[in-house]
Order: C-alpha cells, then structure tokens, then sequence
C-alpha cells in the first residue's frame, strides 16, 4: 500500500470538518450543527445507495440506471407488507431481503442473457432504463402515485445540547454508519469482499487467479440490492413522507457519490455519498432549500469535468 | 375511435418523429448515448413562450432564437462531456435534462409548475386560414388537422435533409467515429468537433419538437418535458431500428399508436393506473427490442455488429 492511499482519506476527513468549523463560525454551532447532524443522515443512505451501484458498474461493467428504483421499492415493499398485516419488526427485514431477491431477479432473467449475448452499450443502457421503468410505474399501478409514509412515528425527537434529531433520524443515523462499518468490515477482510473488490479491480487478473465468476456476480446483485432496499428505507424514515418518484431523484446523488469516490471503488462510494450528503445540507445554509438537489448536480458535473476518475481513483487503463 | 383521436395521435408520432431523428442522429449514426434531448426540447419550447409573452416577439420570430439557444446549450454540454467515456457522457446528458426540469420547476421566470400561457395567438390565425381551406373537404371541424399537416411537411422535410446530409463525405465521418473513434482521429478527423456538430443539429430538432409540442398542448409547464420523455424517443428509435432515417418515421408511428392505443384497453383502471401502465408497457418495450431484436423492424444488423 502506498502512502497515498491512506493519506488521501484523511485529507478528505480533515477538509469535511474543517469545512464544518468555518460553517460553524459563519453561521453559529446551533445552525451549522444542525445541518452537519442533517448532512451525516443524507451521507448514510446515500452512502450505502451508491455502494451497489458503483458495485455492479466494477464487477459488471454495467451502469445500472434501474439502481435508483430499487431504493424505493425497499419502501414500498415495507408499505405492502404493513398493509398485508405484517409487524414492522418483521416488514423491514423482508423488505431489504425482497429487494436483494428483486435485483438478482433482474440478473436472473435480464442481464445474464444480454451478457450472453454480448449487448452493445446501448442495448445495455435502455435495458437498464426499461427495467427502472418497469419497477417504478408497477410500484405507482400498484401504490399510487400520492405520498405515502412508512407509518412510523417520525413526530418523536432527541436533543443533543442545540441540536434535535427526529428520533428516526436517530435511528437511521445509527444504522446507517453501523452498517456502513459493517460492510467496510466485509469487503475488507471476508474472502468473499476481497474476491469482489478483486473482481472490479480487474476482472481478467481475478479469474486467473482462480476466483468463480458466478459467485461473484451473484454475491454482488444480492449485495447491492439489499444495501439498496436498506438505502431506500433509511431515506423513507429519514424524509417521512415519499412518493414512487424518490429513487429515481436519488439517483444523480448517488452517480455522483460513486463517481466521486472513484467508480468501482466500494470505500470510495461511501466517502462519495457522505460528502454529497453533507453538501446538500450546507448549502441550504446559504440558499433554499428548495435547490437542494442542484447541489448533487452541481458536484456530479464538477466531478465528472474535473476529476473523472475520482478523489481516490488512479487513471483507469482503457480495458 | 374517432378519426380526431388518430389525428392527435399522427400529432404525437410527429413531434416526436422529430425529438427522434436527433437520437438517430447521436446514437444511431454517431455512437453518442443523448439521454438528455427532453432537456433541449424544454429549452427550445420555453425560449419561444417567454420570447412571446415577455419582450412580445413573434411567434416566427422566437421559433429561431429557441432553436439558436438549444444549439448553444448543445455546444455547453457537449464541449466538456464529449470528451469523457461514453457512459459518463451519457450520465452527464441526464444531469443536464434534470438541471433543466429543476430550474423550471422552481426559478421565477419560468412560471414554475402553473406554467407559460398565451404564446400562441399567430398560431391560431394560421390554424383558422388553415381551416377555411379544409372546409372544401368539410373538414373544417378537425381542429388539430393543420398541426398534424404542419408537423408532417417539417418532419419529411428534416428526414429528407438528414437522409441527404449522412450521404455526404460528413456523414461518412460520423459513422466512422461511430464504428472507430481512434481511427477517424488518427486520420485527421476532429472528433470532437464532428461530436459537437451532432450533439447540436440534435438540439436544434429537439428545440423545433419543443416548438410544435407547445402548439400541441398550448401551455408550456415543466411535466411536458420530463427528462423521462427522451426514453420514449428511444423507445421509438429502438423499434424503427437503428441507423435508419425512414426507420425513425415508422417507429415513430407505431408506437405512438401502440401508446395511445392501451388508453382502449377497458380493465376498469383509474387514471394513475392508466397512466402507469403506458410506462410499464415502454419499459418492457425497451427491455423487449433490446433482447430480442436489438437492430429493431428497419435497422441494419450489419451496422450494428461492427461496432461493439
């Protein structure tokens, strides 16, 4: 390991909270730690969205534009579970293992054929894009378009000093970091997240060293679908109330948290999601809030003119 | 089914007849993924309402000016992404499209969601003229017959020209960056430069789509040009077949008819279902074409196998 690579995260780290001190200065601890707290929640499903994706783009070459749907129907599989009678203790977990079985699904009888097949990029690309479709308007046939809650008291809050968190913010807030360090934990040091780290790094290399393909990729849909269900559910709580739409506005966000991370880099996606989340919530210290999701835009398009290859990313070599 | 009803479908096939020849242009002649042509429409189409209700141009006279404008913002986009990979560039054109959505939602000038009325007086003269004319065929009552006469003569016309155009020593040279950038560089060819040229000549016919959409609807609001609707343009494309002109006009009809046709479909849905279910049936559409047939009803499968 180069000193690079270590160094460079802690650059990151420090610039993050000595943007939060200057914010902090400029506009009061009560305000700044607010948005900060704020930033942190959006970080973590952001963060955890766009591990999937990056994911699938390192071991499939795939830019899986239905990724952002799959966060909602994390939700709305809680929404539909909850209606069929179903506890919330127990509505949650299925819900995040039917979006992991939803997206190997569309391994399953989607893109293993058009792999096969050897589809071009743009066969490939409006694949992806009929496959969101399909997910997000059978969703809205099935729901409705109008907003809906998961039904979770999002009234309740805790105080930090000057800072109030929903008591689900709280909640998504814990879960979403533990998780976070959770899959860390595997991608670094289970066999199975050093094959797919292997894998997205370089695939020729990581099959001649003997890794199964198929394990891989399965391993990587369920992976990415149940971190996705989990991103979308956190969302839900986080925000209260959502329609059909919401993953699909989330999806630039997490382009641009795993762009900026470096595409194909699992660490650098979860990096990439907390600065666009703390972004977005800064900035509605210096303008509407309303123009939130410009800011996720604004980094997509900085990031892709600037630094293409990320702030971890080494000049990929053209495969 | 009445004939107004088919009259307003050959409106739909038309104006995005022209939205498609664009895509057909990028990605069936030039190998460039445009996700983002809905964006151009809205700028063209918006250009033309607030040119008109605002400063109070003409009508005519604004339609140019959105078409300039959506050119320009062709050129912006297209300059520093065209030179990224072409799945960043096709990320980069759907940011682009959100961009445009967002702005008009909530900036001041644009009316936001209740929208840009009033733009279209010039229009109904030409329509009543129109009209008058058709009363020799007692076809007076058809009021959206003269769109649909419009849009069709502006449509053949374009596909005509863009027929003729890739017959040119310039249209070579776009299917040769399609089939192989680096060797169309190395033989001197600006890639770039060739790019922008048909980034933005796709633009411009999403600015003259916005143009005639607005007439279509007669009020602009931002849900007309959903970035989603540039898939609906690839939905015709992939089914008239890439790398074909004509096939653009074919696909274009079918599907629009197809679309507009499910509204017949009696299942006792509602509205949101109705509607939901039109999108669901383009998604399997694209998913559908691009497994089973990937060269659609007109395209060439030899063109298509060289380039990946």
């Amino acid at each position: 390991m180069n000193p690079t690579a270590l160094s460079r995260p802690l650059m990151v780290l420090a610039g993050l909270c000595a943007a939060a001190a200057v914010l902090a200065g400029a506009f009061g601890l009560a305000a700044a730690g607010q948005a900060t707290v704020n930033g942190l929640v959006a970080g973590s499903y952001l963060g955890l969205g766009a591990i999937g994706l990056t994911l699938v783009f390192g071991v499939l070459r795939l830019v899986n534009f239905a990724h952002g749907d799959l966060l909602t129907a994390g939700a709305y599989f809680v929404i539909g579970l909850s209606a069929l009678g179903l506890p919330l203790s127990l509505a949650v977990p299925a819900a995040i293992g039917g979006t992991a079985l939803l997206a190997y699904a569309t391994e399953v009888l989607v893109w293993r054929k058009m792999r096969s097949a050897r589809a071009g990029t743009l066969q490939l690309f409006l694949t992806a894009i009929g496959l969101a479709l399909v997910i997000r308007f059978s969703i809205q046939f099935v729901a409705g378009g109008q907003a809906r809650t998961l039904g979770v008291d999002i009234l309740s809050s805790v105080e930090f000093g000057t800072v109030r968190l929903g008591l689900m913010q709280a909640t998504v807030l814990g879960v979403g970091i533990a998780t976070m360090a959770a899959v860390g934990m595997m991608l670094r040091h289970t066999t199975l997240g050093k094959q797919m780290r292997a894998y997205a790094d370089n695939r020729s290399l990581a099959e001649v060293s003997g890794i199964e393909t198929r394990r891989i990729v399965v391993a990587t849909w369920l992976l990415s679908g149940f971190l996705a269900g989990l991103a979308g559910l956190l969302y839900a709580g986080a925000i209260g109330t959502f329609n059909p739409n919401f993953g699909l506005t989330l999806l630039l966000s997490l382009f641009a948290a795993a762009i900026l991370g470096g595409i194909g880099n699992a660490y650098g996606a979860l990096v990439g999601g907390l600065i666009i989340g703390l972004s977005q919530e800064w900035a509605t210290l210096f303008f509407n809030p309303r123009w939130k999701p410009a800011v996720g835009f604004a980094i997509l398009i900085l990031t892709l003119l600037l630094l293409p290859q990320g702030i971890f990313g080494k000049a990929r070599r053209k495969s | 089914m009445s004939l107004d009803f088919w009259i307003g479908v050959g409106v739909m096939a038309g104006i995005y007849g022209i939205f498609t020849l664009g895509l057909q242009l990028n990605a069936g002649f030039t190998g460039i993924l445009n996700f983002g042509q809905a964006g151009f429409m809205a700028i063209g189409a918006y250009t033309v309402g607030l040119l008109v209700t605002g400063p109070g141009w003409s009508l005519w006279a604004a339609l140019p000016a959105g078409v300039l404008l959506a050119v320009i913002a062709g050129v912006l986009v297209g300059l520093p992404s065209l030179r990224l990979r072409s799945d960043y560039f096709a990320i980069a054109t759907i940011a682009f499209a959100e961009i445009v959505r967002y702005t008009l939602q909530n900036a001041e000038f644009s009316g936001g969601n209740q929208g840009l009325l009033g733009f279209d007086e010039e229009w109904r003269a030409v329509v009543g003229w129109m009209l008058a004319r058709l009363a020799y065929f007692k076809l007076e009552n058809r009021t959206q017959l003269p769109l649909l006469i419009v849009v069709w003569c502006v449509f053949i016309v374009l596909l005509t020209g863009l027929a003729a155009l890739q017959k040119t020593p310039w249209g070579r040279v776009l299917k040769a960056i399609r089939e192989d950038e680096d060797a169309a560089a190395s033989l001197g060819k600006n890639v770039l430069s060739y790019k922008l040229q048909s980034l933005g000549i796709a633009a411009a016919l999403a600015a003259i789509a916005g143009f005639f959409l607005a007439l279509n609807v007669t009020y602009l609001y931002p849900t007309v040009f959903d970035p989603t609707f540039t898939f609906l343009g690839y939905a015709a494309l992939v089914l008239g077949g890439l790398a074909s002109y004509w096939g653009v006009a074919l696909g274009s009809v079918l599907f629009w008819a197809l679309i507009e046709g499910t509204r017949f479909i009696e299942l006792g849905l509602n509205g949101g279902q109705q509607a939901a279910l039109r999108f669901i049936i383009v998604g399997l559409f694209l998913i559908g074409l691009s497994m089973l047939r990937p060269q659609g009803l007109l395209g060439n499968r030899a063109e298509m196998v060289a380039r990946s």
